[in-house]
């Protein structure tokens, strides 16, 4: 589909990757500074900057589809058994496509 | 190069941005019934914006030479209100003869509650009796996920839906492709921040190929950019993609799935 090489790709990328870097290690440096004062980091905010860092760790794999498994880990979970929970009914099953996961 | 959006709030924008839209080759739109910013108090709140959907908006694209489409429909995050809700879908058959509806739509999931999936079942009834397309929103950042597997489930265990009369938006590098497996058209929203970017909507054409997927500028009254399909255009030619397959995600596409309502209008050029 695209005629370009990786190097080409890198080549095009490579400042603005390099800028995007330095934009979220600003980030957690300032995080860092405002943590002490008054008080470290707890609850939902504690667990968005946990959060951040498994993110960080996905960029490390060696994966073809790094930008999905981000994607999952800002996800809320699917619980296939929705329906049960809400009391909704299926009223007009198909026959075929029903599917279970 | 000529283009259609398929997914744009006019209601929400400038007449100065339907200019532009035309100079940059915006040929057609569709628009799809959306939250307003604020929860309306009323179904005749609801009427009064169907009668801008389909006579207002398409005089004022009229003037740009833009051909103007739409959908109807009570959005996921009002259908919270299900009683409003039902009056205001038992009110909608007024509406879809009119010119340029192509069907019932954006229906979704906002918070993915019991009332919103109630609301969801009861627009695909609509749809179904009255054999409209069905244009579907599903919901952002961490609700996305969650969302559209619901959304598929809905949709896959109801047989007398066909997923080629149907279009799922805002897909993103987590769902477009079990949207796309279950053979339903998918839409990608170019949102300049907190949503999909040119670049990575060329990625998920890199990875999954033209086939039934769209994309869309999702323009409203938040921060976003109407011309966001032109820069994916110009993001695809840097990537030396072929202007068959370019014209295919900005055009024909979209005229393909908007032609089985029987309504759309090909823009003449
Ligand atoms: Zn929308």
């Amino acid at each position: 589909m695209t005629s370009h090489t990786a190097q080409t790709v890198l080549d095009e990328c490579y400042l603005e990757t390099r800028a995007k870097l330095l934009e979220i290690a600003a980030v957690l440096d300032r995080v860092d500074r405002a943590e002490g004062t008054p008080a470290p980091l707890t609850g939902g905010a504690a667990a968005r900057r946990d959060q951040i860092s498994a993110a960080i760790q996905i960029l490390l794999r060696d994966a073809p589809d790094r930008a999905e498994l981000i994607q999952q880990l800002f996800s809320r979970q699917y619980d296939p058994q929705w329906r049960s929970t809400f009391g909704l009914q299926v009223e007009h099953a198909a026959s075929s496509n029903t599917r279970e996961n | 190069m000529d283009f259609i959006d398929p997914h744009i709030h006019m209601v929400s924008r400038t007449t100065d941005d339907y200019e532009t839209l035309a100079r940059m080759g915006c040929v057609a739109i569709s628009e799809p019934a959306f939250w307003a910013g604020f929860d309306r108090g009323s179904a005749d709140g609801f009427r009064d914006y169907f009668e801008q959907l389909t006579a207002v908006e398409p005089r004022r694209a009229a003037q740009f030479g833009i051909e103007h489409h739409c959908w109807l429909c009570i959005n996921a995050k009002e259908a919270e209100n299900v009683s409003l809700s039902r009056e205001v879908i038992s009110m909608i058959p007024e509406f879809l003869d009119r010119p340029g509806v192509l069907g019932i739509g954006e229906i979704g999931l906002n918070k993915n509650t019991k009332n919103e999936a109630t609301i969801f079942l009861e627009h695909l009834d609509l749809a179904v009796e009255h054999d409209q397309l069905i244009l579907i929103h599903t919901p952002h950042l961490e609700d996305k996920y969650q969302g559209t597997r619901m959304i598929l489930d809905m949709l896959c265990d109801d047989s007398r839906i066909n997923p080629d009369r149907v279009l799922v938006d805002h897909v993103e590098e987590h769902t477009i492709g079990e949207v796309l497996d279950r053979g339903f058209w998918a839409g990608m929203t170019l949102y300049p921040v907190t949503k999909c970017t040119p670049d990575r909507a060329a990625d998920m054409i890199e990875r999954f190929g033209g086939e039934r997927l769209l994309a869309n500028s999702a323009g409203d009254w938040g921060v976003s950019k109407p011309t966001a399909i032109p820069d994916l255009i110009f993001q695809m030619r840097r990537r030396g993609y072929d202007e068959a397959l370019i014209r295919r995600v900005v055009y024909d596409n979209p005229a393909e799935f908007f032609a089985k309502s029987g309504k759309f209008v090909q823009p003449v050029r």
